[in-house]
């Protein structure tokens, strides 16, 4: 039950930092390999708060969002948006070029130790229940992937904004043909990626540490939670986010020798039979 | 019967073959580029396990510049292949067979046996899912080097690699210069096999998959079966180049299948300019040089370097060095002839 319990919780957490993902590379097509760098410096930006600055755990987390939507709408509007007609190859050059220089960044900034995070005293600690521990970090890194799930899903089905950015991503001309301001709506999505995967990065310090390697380390496993949720499905990341985590979690618990062996075969399955993923609209380009 | 049909049958041309048969010539620049390994023997002669290395990545970068410059097959884990054909040579001459060909063939078979296998992958969905599934193979491939231990050595490496001689006659030395004409010649061999393959008619039917893949099964070209014979053969290319680095540094390093080496290869390849074997050989070239030069007044930030590089040429050079070098060659024929030739088609 435990095993099952952090299963979902670091399913959630992977969720909360693939979700932005989803949003630059299911929805806009963008192949944004520099996602993690992103969610990186998130981390870094919650440390600092923390530790030099002594700001409350939680108001670090909007303090992230804001610096992190701010640079995504920066690198959106000077560097990204050259390349949205690209060709997936150039935008994967591209978005390595970025994380390379993140990575040295952070190495000249922070140098290549672990950053610890010290967590507030209402979130450490555990609940014990009868068959269950359960830890209270956890237990509100659950609350929060809900909730932004929840919020993500209702902006994109029923506001005016997700049914522009819908709109926009469909069919570009169409959409302009319509009035929407595509490149506005552009900028502001790719400023909410990037501040989701701030936001996610800040939370995730604490369980996946916090180093230089931070945006390569785990780029595959965001890139997989997009590929097997199908592009663009704020629900379908969440599932695939779950499945993953419950299976990361469980193998690395029950059979360690396999590594992260186990998350990296349900990918490829998953694209195999399925190339538009688990849940995709179907019509992946 | 149609009156027209014999009609049509003499305004069927023989279609002139000269040009493609011309561009398969050799070139004077070609030779005068091929003497530069001999210079580098005479010029930099403690300097000859730089020059093997870059040697080996010149022929992984022709490995992957086959698939993605001539096929556009996109992939992030072609050190997948890299890293088979090394632990091959490594495992094998740890074992006792240690010479170097046997090595290498059985980094060819291996490698492009994978290549055949996976390239039943690749040929699904798009480049988003080419991108995926190659990461997701070479990733799979790292975890089951890093946790199966007892063969590969897992983070430590496989240590005892043991090479006998070349042919029974030239031992490795330490100072590498066996290795680095071991490595030129078997260069230059894959290349010379490259050359061969890009300039006949199954070359240009691949030109023709990456320009317009729908179009080619129109002309008579099963693409699928093109795609998945050049994939196999750009494996194996890999995997002599991942055989060639066990075997001039006698260790295997969990490294060869790390995701940093796809990346870098891309980069490399890119620097040159896809779809020209000139190209991957210049870009290996200048990027190792200056890794070398700049790693050297300062290693931590050479990856900065690297990434300001990389999003630049995206941005202005997408063509690369060949690029760049082919406008130079039109602008200097320009100025040659009094009367530009403006029906020529920049590329």
């Amino acid at each position: 039950m435990t095993v099952l319990f952090d299963g979902v919780a670091s399913g959630l957490l992977l969720f909360l930092i693939s979700v932005g993902l989803s949003v630059t590379l299911g929805l806009m097509n963008f192949v944004n390999l520099a996602h993690g760098a992103f969610a990186m410096l998130g981390g870094y930006v919650c440390v600092l708060l923390l530790s030099r600055l002594g700001v409350p755990f939680l108001l670090t987390l909007p303090i992230v969002v804001m610096v992190c939507a701010t640079a995504g709408m920066a690198l959106e509007r000077t560097l990204y948006r050259r390349l949205y007609g690209a060709s997936h190859l150039d935008q994967v050059l591209f978005s390595i070029g970025l994380v390379f220089m993140a990575i040295s960044t952070a190495h000249f900034f922070f140098g290549a130790q672990q950053q610890p995070l010290q967590l507030p005293a209402f979130l450490r600690g555990q609940l014990d229940l009868p068959g269950l521990d359960i830890g209270v970090y956890r237990l509100f890194l659950i609350f929060v992937g809900l909730a932004v799930a929840a919020g993500l899903q209702w902006m994109l089905t029923r506001t005016h904004f997700g049914a522009e950015l819908r709109a926009s991503v469909d069919n570009r001309r169409a959409a302009r043909g319509l009035g929407i301001d595509v490149d506005r709506v552009f900028s502001l999505a790719f400023a909410l990626g990037s501040a989701l995967a701030g936001l996610g990065g800040a939370l995730g310090v604490e369980t996946l540490g916090l180093d230089p390697e931070f945006p390569v380390k785990y780029i595959v496993y965001f890139l997989i939670v997009v590929a097997v949720g199908g592009s663009g499905n704020i629900l379908g990341s969440l599932y695939a986010s779950l499945i993953l985590g419950i299976t990361d979690v469980v193998g690395k618990y029950y059979l360690p020798q396999a590594g992260a062996f186990f998350i990296d075969a349900v990918m490829v399955l998953t694209l195999i039979f399925r190339p538009q993923g688990l849940f995709g609209r179907g019509a992946a380009r | 019967m149609s009156p027209d049909a014999p009609a049509a049958a003499p305004a069927l041309r023989r279609v002139d073959l000269g040009p493609f048969a011309r561009n398969a010539h050799w070139r004077p620049a070609e030779f005068v580029f091929w003497l530069l390994p001999v210079l580098g023997w005479f010029a930099f002669p403690e300097n000859l396990p730089l020059l093997t290395q870059i040697a080996i990545t010149a022929l992984f970068a022709l490995s992957l510049d086959l698939i993605l410059g001539y096929a556009g097959i996109v992939s992030l884990g072609h050190a997948a292949f890299f890293g088979l054909g090394a632990y091959a040579a490594g495992l094998l001459a740890r074992h006792g067979f240690g010479d170097p060909l046997l090595g290498l063939a059985a980094a060819v078979m291996l490698a492009a046996a994978a290549g055949f296998i996976s390239s039943i992958l690749v040929l699904r969905g798009s480049d988003l899912t080419r991108l995926m599934v190659t990461l997701g193979v070479s990733q799979m491939l790292y975890e089951a080097a890093n946790k199966l231990t007892d063969i590969t050595g897992g983070v430590d490496g496989l240590q005892g690699v043991e090479v006998k001689p070349l042919l029974g006659l030239f031992a490795f030395d330490m100072v590498g210069r066996t290795s680095y004409v071991y490595c030129i010649v078997v260069l230059f061999l894959f290349f010379w096999i490259a050359r061969h393959i890009v300039h006949s008619p199954f070359g240009l039917e691949l030109r023709g998959v990456r320009q317009n893949a729908p179009r080619m099964p129109a002309l008579g070209v099963p693409v699928n079966r093109r795609l998945i014979v050049v994939y196999t053969i750009g494996a194996a290319y890999a995997g002599v180049a991942g055989a060639l680095l066990t075997q001039t540094t006698q260790f295997v390093s969990i490294d060869v299948f790390s995701f940093p080496r796809s990346a870098e290869l891309l980069l490399i390849l890119v620097l040159g300019g896809t779809g020209s074997l000139y190209g991957a050989l210049l870009g290996t070239l200048v990027f190792m040089v200056a890794h070398y030069l700049l790693a050297d007044i300062n290693p931590q930030y050479w990856q900065f370097w690297l990434g300001l590089l990389l999003v630049l040429v995206v941005l202005f050079a997408r063509e690369g060095i060949m690029g760049g070098l082919r406008r130079l060659g039109a602008a200097a024929s320009a100025a040659r002839l009094p009367a530009p030739n403006s029906t020529r088609v920049p590329r």
